[in-house]
């Protein structure tokens, strides 16, 4: 198991060699930002799809494009693009969510010379019959992009093949995390984290495999029971492993989460007969959404509740990028509403970097002795 | 400063005709209850024509939140509502609404009552929370009219759904009025708010003349016609009266800075808490902002409209409004706008409330620099929210851009 955990661990900690590595051996890599991405139709092309985080040690390269009031995800995108970091992807997608993505697509595309590039201009608003037509219209569109710039043809077979191969990645990151807040893994939450951050870079294929395998692995083993407390985190993107291991130094483990890196990125399978198209559509219309698209103006706080509940968790963190808005503009009702379940929970903003260590230990540790 | 300060900028008799206006409409908005009528909370660049041919009261929460800046109130309320939870970072606009909608403790005593809330997320992602809020708060039906974004094209698909939204929309006024839509009204208030846009945009045109008989400064205050009360005859019949009345100005040489020496392009929304501030010390340097891209957004996308299909044009026309495309769009806009005013220097306001109108700005500097070879300068602050805004650091930086502008122009200080 340590060694497969490892690929992802590294994979996830160093996306750029991972790249740099994939494209020596000839592949073509397009970068994205965004679950919202149809990754499944670039795999389709036979192009690696490859979600970078905006981590980076050096993000000054932005400063002459973006003002400080920006999140470190877009910043540290746009920093690696100008950077020359990214010299090894051959293209990136822009999905349509939030304000910031939108605006670094048009300073991307009017800065960098990266090949293939193409927006995603989904709907916001995932409810009626009209959005759901735009959405396979929209996914419509990006396939017949990809095969004029990529001079291929993506079958509805190629499409098909590729939903199964993200099914399966799918199911088993759900059965991973499965174990792991049951108590019958070897797996620490961190873990989990990586694996699902790795699933987003490893080659799918080959991240397929070793999921299965990962799974497989765990036949027979029993539950453990812990004295830790179980918590949950709400937020977007988290591509901070230390997190997760400070937690667990405070008494808590991370049994479930609503995070972009993690349970948002893998829940939901898609039909795998039928039209591949309207298929994928449909699993964004049920999954959980992210703060950027409107389902119903109560279907996240009822979410969140009911994982709160089914993974008796004690207690949520929400993890709040700076200058992120449409995870700020929730946070307040979110919270409301867990009180009201009596369910504590506990606000952490970061910025690129996390703050200092002892004093984020006992910012936990505080919380959790308090749960 | 002296100069600026013995030389009172002449009032504009259609001031106080404005006010009367606007009183008229909160005190008809306030009182819907006792006449029955009904009211839609909406967005600044939605469609509210359908609304007004529905006889249903639109009130404009962004308007209000300009109120409230105005009137200094910005910086209580937005504490108040990060007190609720929402960060410091977020739209000014959406933090004052936020915590007005729960205290009442605006201008104006608050705003009255929705009966339902019409969000379009034309000009930001933002709306889009904001009104959710709402919708939760006041527990009414909300509408979500979705204009994708157009970053280089507005693609066909994108026209078929917006088309679509228009019968949606529709459906959702008949049930929320319990009436049938009246197509025929409706393509009535859709030419009056043309006409009503066309004034607006032969207003700010007049401006193109050197000297110049207004600011831009002028243009924020009387732009909250156009937001507000867009598609009634009211409009029509103001804008024509404050039209004749620049024209008078221009005749008798009524000129908005005395000795204007300088003229300026203003990008994004006003500084609501510093307006006299600004344009004091603007004028202080002979400079005059002739024009700006804010107010020019309510007037923009008419090239779209079709006179006689108000109603099915309408879906482009607010779709492709001008923040609701790609920056290297805005710096086209931008530039006609500098030629058209004859533009000495471009002021950008970084407003932390707005990303999606201020990110991007120092692309467009650059690009406005390279094509037009004219000094552009930054100033920052949150539109509504005066507690950061530095003084200080704003009149050093608009000092060295007018002495960047007079060495340009080969004149001493
Ligand atoms: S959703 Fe938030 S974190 Fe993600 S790009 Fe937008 S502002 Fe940044
Ligand atoms: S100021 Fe900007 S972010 Fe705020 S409501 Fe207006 S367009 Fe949206």
């Amino acid at each position: 198991m340590e060694r497969i955990v490892e690929e992802f661990k590294k994979a996830s900690a160093d996306p750029i060699a991972y790249g740099r590595a994939l494209k020596e051996d000839g592949r073509k890599i397009i970068a994205f930002f965004c679950t919202y991405t149809p990754e499944e139709i670039i795999h389709a092309s036979g192009v690696h799809p490859m979600r970078l985080f905006g981590t980076t040690r050096d993000s000054s390269a932005a400063d002459r494009h973006l003002q400080a009031y920006c999140c470190s995800l877009v910043r540290g995108a746009l920093a690696q693009a100008l950077s020359g970091e990214l010299d090894f992807i051959d293209g990136a997608v822009f999905p349509h969510t939030c304000d910031s993505i939108q605006r670094l697509s048009d300073i991307w595309r009017l800065n960098t010379a990266y090949g293939f590039f193409a927006d995603v201009v989904l709907p916001v608003k995932l409810t009626s019959a009209s959005a759901r037509s735009y959405f396979e219209d929209v996914l419509a569109k990006l396939r017949s992009d990809l095969e004029k710039g990529l001079s291929t043809r993506i079958s509805d077979d190629d499409l098909r093949a590729s939903i199964r191969t993200y099914n399966s990645i799918r199911a088993s990151l759900s059965e991973l995390y499965g174990f792991v807040s049951r108590g019958a893994s070897p797996l620490l939450p961190g873990d989990v984290s990586a694996l699902v951050r790795g699933s987003m870079i490893l080659e799918r294929s080959a991240a397929e495999r070793l999921l299965k395998e990962l799974v497989r692995a765990h036949d027979g083993i029993g539950r453990k029971d812990t004295n830790l407390k179980r918590v949950m985190l709400v937020g977007g993107l988290c591509d901070h492993p230390d997190i997760y291991r400070l937690l667990l130094d405070s008494g808590a483990l991370v049994v479930w989460d609503d995070l972009c890196s993690g349970s948002r990125y893998f829940e939901g399978a898609i039909p795998e007969d039928g039209d591949p198209i309207a298929n994928l559509a449909g699993r964004y219309f049920e999954r959980a959404v992210c703060p950027a698209k409107h389902s119903s103006t109560t279907a996240r706080a009822r979410r969140l509740v009911e994982a709160a509940i089914r993974e008796r968790v004690q207690g949520v963190i929400f993890l709040q990028l700076k200058f992120c808005d449409p995870h700020a503009f929730d946070y307040p009702y979110l919270k409301e509403t867990l009180d009201s379940h009596s369910i504590p929970s506990m606000l952490l903003e970061i910025e690129d970097q996390l703050p200092p260590e002892g004093q984020l230990l006992t910012r936990f540790e505080t919380f959790v002795q308090t749960i | 400063m002296s100069a600026a300060d013995s030389e009172k900028p002449r009032k504009f008799r259609a001031a106080k005709r404005m006010r009367e206006i606007m009183t008229e409409y909160y005190i008809e908005a306030k009182g819907a209850g006792s006449t029955g009528k009904k009211v839609a909370w909406i967005t600044s660049g939605g469609p509210v024509e359908p609304l007004i041919a529905m006889d249903v009261i639109p009130v404009y929460p962004e308007n209000y939140g300009a109120m409230i800046g105005a009137s200094h109130m910005g910086g209580d309320l937005c504490a108040k509502a990060e007190a609720m939870g929402y960060s410091t970072d977020l739209c000014s606009y959406a933090r004052a609404d936020i915590a007005c909608a729960r205290e009442n403790g605006g201008p104006i005593g608050g705003l009255p009552k929705p009966d339902m809330l019409i969000c379009c997320n034309n000009i930001c992602g933002t709306v889009l929370k904001w009104y959710e809020t709402h919708a939760r708060y006041f527990d009414v039906p909300l509408f979500i009219f979705d204009t994708p974004f157009c970053h280089t094209e507005f693609p066909d698909i994108a026209r078929k759904y917006v088309h679509r939204q228009l019968d949606e929309y529709v459906a959702f006024l008949e049930e929320a009025c319990g009436r049938p839509f009246d197509l025929e009204k409706s393509s009535e208030v859709g030419r009056r708010s043309l006409e009503g846009q066309r004034l607006w945009q032969e207003v700010l045109d007049t401006a193109a003349h050197r000297p110049a008989p207004m600011t831009a400064f002028d243009a924020f205050f009387f732009l909250a016609l156009i937001v507000t009360l867009r598609g009634t005859q009211v409009v029509v019949d103001f804008y024509r009266e404050l039209l004749s009345e620049m024209r008078e100005r221009i005749e008798q040489g009524v000129w908005a800075i005395p000795n204007e020496r300088f003229r300026l392009l203003w990008d994004n929304l006003p500084v609501w808490y510093r307006l006299k501030w600004l344009s004091d010390t603007f004028a202080s340097h002979d400079a005059c902002l002739v024009a700006d891209t804010y107010t020019t957004a309510w007037c923009g996308s008419m090239k779209y409209i079709d006179e006689n299909d108000f109603f099915g044009s309408m879906a482009e026309a607010y779709t492709r409004i001008y923040l609701n495309i790609g920056v290297d769009e805005m710096a086209k806009t931008i530039f006609s706008m500098i030629d058209k005013y004859q533009v000495d220097g471009l002021v950008m306001h970084s407003n932390r409330s707005c990303k999606p109108y201020s990110f991007g700005q120092y692309d467009i500097m650059r690009m406005v620099q390279e094509e037009k070879g004219i000094p552009c300068m930054i100033i920052e602050s949150h539109m509504t929210d005066e507690r950061s805004f530095s003084e200080s650091q704003t009149l050093t930086r608009i000092e060295a851009f007018m002495e960047m502008i007079r060495q340009r122009k080969g004149l001493r200080s």
